[in-house]
C-alpha cells in the first residue's frame, strides 16, 4: 500500500501543481503555453498506449489529430452544432477512421507499419490541404467557437479553458492508468513482448491491436478537437508530418511505455523550446544531438532511466552486506600479500 | 490418443521441412520428438500449435480437425507451448509475467478495466491466484517478486513452463526445454515434466539430450530431413538401424 502511494506520488504532485499554477503564476502567456502542452499530452498518452505498451509505432496520429480538429471545426462552424455534441462526434469520426486504417495497417509489423501509417498521415494532410470546398484549404478554418456553457459554468476565460483541458488530461491519465494496470493492459504488453508467444497464450492479437489503435485514434481526435476550440483557428499544418515527430519526441524524451513519460517529456520539451525561442530554428541544433544521446543512453527516456536507477538502488541495498564482506576479504588478502611480500 | 497428425507436410518454397508425417500423441504420457539439427522438429511443433498452416495433411485434437485454426483458438482448446528462446518482460516481476497466462480463461474487456467492474476484480484475482498456483507448481515462489531479468537461466525456463501451465492446458509442447542449462538443472526440469504428467497433463517435447530423453520419454519419434524415420519406445529407438545411421552418418557400422 505504501509502495502504491509512492508510485502515485508523481501524479498527486502533478495534479496539485496543475491546479495551483494559475494562482501562483498568473501570467496569460504561461497559461496559454501550458494549456497547449496539456493538449499535446493527451495526444502523446494515446500514442504511448499504442507505441509504448503494444509495440506499434504509428506515424498517422498527426493525421488523426487533424481529423479531430477539423471534425469539431466543421461541425460547429458549418452546421452550427452544439459544441459538446460536436466534440463527441469529432472523436467518434476519428475513431471510425482509426478502425478502417487499423484494419489494413495492423496486418504489417515494425518498419512496414511505421511506413504505412506515415503514408496514411500524409494522405490525410493532403486531403485536408486540397479539399478546398470543405476545409478551406490553406486558408484554414476560422471562427471555431469556444466550448459552450455547461449549466452555470462558462469557458470564455483562458483560466476556465485551462481547467477544462486539464480535466480532460486527468481523465485521459486515469483511463490510461486503469487500462495499463489491468488484464487488458497486460494483454497489450504481452503483444509487445512477443506476438507469437501472445498468440500461443490464447490472445487474439488482431482484435487487441485493433482495439488499441481505435482507442489511440480517439485520444488523438480528442486532443485535436480541444486544440481547435482552444486556438479557434486551424490550418492543414496541424496534420503535417512535423506534428507527429513532435509528439514522438515528447514521448521518447519522457519515456516510451511509462505512465509519467508523456507529462515529463511534453513539459520539458515545450518549456525548453519556449525558453530557447531567441535561437529560432537553431534550437534544433541543440535538440538533435541531445535527443540522439538520450536515445543511445536511455532508450526508455527520462522516466525509464529513473525506474532503472531505482531498481538498481534497490538491488544494491539488498546485496550491500555481501559486497562489504567481499571488500573486507580483499583487504585482508592485500594485507597478507603485503606481509608476505 | 490426444492429438494426431495425418500425412502432415509443410513446404517453404522448394524446401520440404516436414514431409508426410503421421504421429500420435498419447494422453497422459511424455512424448518426445528427436532428430538431428534441421530435421524439422520445430516446424512440426509450429504446425501442431497453429503457428504455421500445413501445406498438406491434417491435425486432429481429440478427434476434432484443427488443421486451419489460428494459434489463439488452439490454445483455448487446451494446447500450450513454450519457445526455445524465452520472451519474458525483463523489467516486470516474475509474477507479473505469468499473470497474463490465464488471460484466455477470462472475459473482462476494456470497459471492465476502465470502470473497475465486479467482473474485473474477480478476474484479476483469478489470474493472480492462478499465477501463484503455477509458480508454486514449478517451485519458483521464492523469486516471485524479483524482476524477470535478474533470475537464472534455469529459473527462466521454469517461468516459461509456468506461463504455459497458466493457460490450463491438457497438453504442453516444450521446444528444447533444457537447452543451455547444466546437467543438474536438467534433471530438475525432467522431474518437473514427470510431475506435470502426474497431474494429468500430457507432455510433448523436442530435445537433444539423448540420455535424458531415453530415460524420460514413454514414446519417441525420430525425424530426419522432415521425414519420420522411427517411432516407438526408447529401447526400440536405440536399436533402430535407421536412427543410428541418421545420427552417426550413413556408412558407420553400429
Amino acid at each position: 500500500m505504501v509502495s502504491l502511494l509512492r508510485n502515485r506520488g508523481w501524479l498527486i504532485g502533478f495534479i496539485a501543481a496543475g491546479v495551483l499554477f494559475p494562482f501562483v503564476l498568473p501570467n496569460a502567456y504561461f497559461l496559454h503555453i501550458l494549456t497547449l502542452a496539456f493538449i499535446w499530452m493527451i495526444a502523446v498518452y494515446g500514442l504511448n498506449l499504442l507505441a509504448g505498451y503494444t509495440g506499434y509505432l504509428s506515424l498517422a496520429h498527426a493525421g488523426f489529430f487533424a481529423v479531430g480538429a477539423y471534425g469539431l471545426g466543421l461541425l460547429t462552424v458549418k452546421t452550427g452544432m452544439n459544441y459538446w455534441i460536436a466534440l463527441l462526434l469529432a472523436c467518434v469520426i476519428t475513431s471510425a477512421l482509426g478502425l478502417v486504417v487499423g484494419l489494413v495497417s495492423l496486418r504489417t509489423r515494425e518498419h512496414f507499419f511505421a511506413i504505412y501509417t506515415l503514408c496514411v498521415g500524409y494522405i490525410i494532410y493532403l486531403i485536408i490541404d486540397k479539399w478546398d470546398s470543405l476545409t478551406g484549404g490553406v486558408r484554414g478554418l476560422i471562427g471555431i467557437p469556444e466550448p459552450s456553457n455547461i449549466g452555470p459554468i462558462s469557458f470564455q476565460t483562458p483560466i476556465s479553458q485551462y481547467y477544462l483541458i486539464f480535466a480532460f488530461l486527468l481523465l485521459t491519465i486515469l483511463i490510461m492508468y486503469r487500462i495499463v494496470h489491468s488484464l487488458t493492459g497486460r494483454t497489450f504488453i504481452a503483444i509487445r513482448n512477443s506476438e507469437d508467444l501472445a498468440r500461443t497464450l490464447g490472445i487474439s492479437t488482431m482484435k487487441n491491436k485493433l482495439m488499441v489503435f481505435v482507442l489511440t485514434a480517439f485520444f488523438a481526435g480528442l486532443a485535436g478537437a480541444l486544440y481547435a476550440s482552444f486556438i479557434r483557428f486551424i490550418g492543414p499544418d496541424i496534420g503535417y508530418i512535423t506534428i507527429i515527430f513532435d509528439l514522438l519526441t515528447y514521448l521518447l524524451v519522457g519515456g516510451i511505455g511509462t505512465l509519467a513519460g508523456p507529462i515529463v517529456g511534453t513539459f520539458l520539451i515545450v518549456a525548453l523550446s519556449q525558453s530557447l525561442q531567441f535561437l529560432q530554428d537553431y534550437r534544433m541544433l541543440i535538440f538533435g544531438p541531445l535527443l540522439t544521446l538520450l536515445i543511445i543512453f536511455y532508450p526508455r527516456g527520462i522516466v525509464g532511466a529513473y525506474h532503472d536507477w531505482r531498481l538498481k538502488r534497490k538491488d544494491a541495498q539488498r546485496t550491500r552486506p555481501q559486497k562489504e564482506q567481499e571488500y573486507f576479504e580483499t583487504e585482508e588478502e592485500t594485507e597478507k600479500q603485503v606481509k608476505e611480500g | 490418443m490426444l492429438m494426431e497428425t495425418k500425412k502432415l507436410t509443410k513446404r517453404f518454397g522448394g524446401l520440404t521441412a516436414v514431409n508426410d508425417v503421421d504421429f500420435t500423441i498419447e494422453k497422459g504420457k511424455i512424448n518426445a520428438i528427436i532428430g538431428p539439427n534441421g530435421a524439422g522438429k520445430s516446424t512440426f511443433f509450429n504446425l501442431l500449435s497453429g503457428t504455421y498452416i500445413p501445406s498438406e495433411g491434417q491435425v486432429f485434437y481429440k478427434g476434432q480437425d484443427i488443421t486451419k485454426r489460428p494459434p489463439d483458438k488452439i490454445a483455448r482448446l487446451g494446447v500450450a507451448r513454450t519457445f526455445q528462446t524465452n520472451h519474458l518482460f525483463e523489467e516486470s516481476t516474475v509474477l507479473d509475467n505469468v499473470i497474463v497466462g490465464h488471460r484466455l480463461r477470462t472475459s473482462s474487456n476494456l470497459w471492465d478495466a476502465v470502470f473497475r467492474t465486479r467482473r474485473f476484480k474477480f478476474e484479476e484475482k483469478k489470474c493472480r491466484d492462478k499465477a501463484m498456483e503455477v509458480l508454486d507448481f514449478v517451485e519458483l515462489t521464492h523469486v516471485m517478486d524479483e524482476p524477470a531479468g535478474s533470475i537464472t537461466q534455469e529459473e527462466k525456463k521454469r517461468v516459461a513452463f509456468a506461463l504455459a501451465l497458466a493457460t490450463d492446458p491438457e497438453v504442453v509442447f516444450l521446444d528444447e526445454p533444457t537447452a543451455g542449462i547444466n546437467p543438474g538443472e536438467t534433471e530438475g526440469l525432467a522431474s518437473l515434466m514427470e510431475k506435470m504428467v502426474q497431474r494429468g497433463i500430457t507432455v510433448c517435447l523436442i530435445e537433444h539430450k539423448m540420455k535424458m530423453i531415453m530415460k524420460l520419454a514413454d514414446k519417441i519419434m525420430v525425424l530426419n530431413y522432415g521425414e519420420k524415420i522411427a517411432e516407438g519406445t526408447s529401447e526400440e529407438i536405440m536399436n533402430n538401424q535407421a536412427v543410428i545411421e541418421a545420427y552417426l552418418g550413413g556408412g558407420a557400422s553400429a
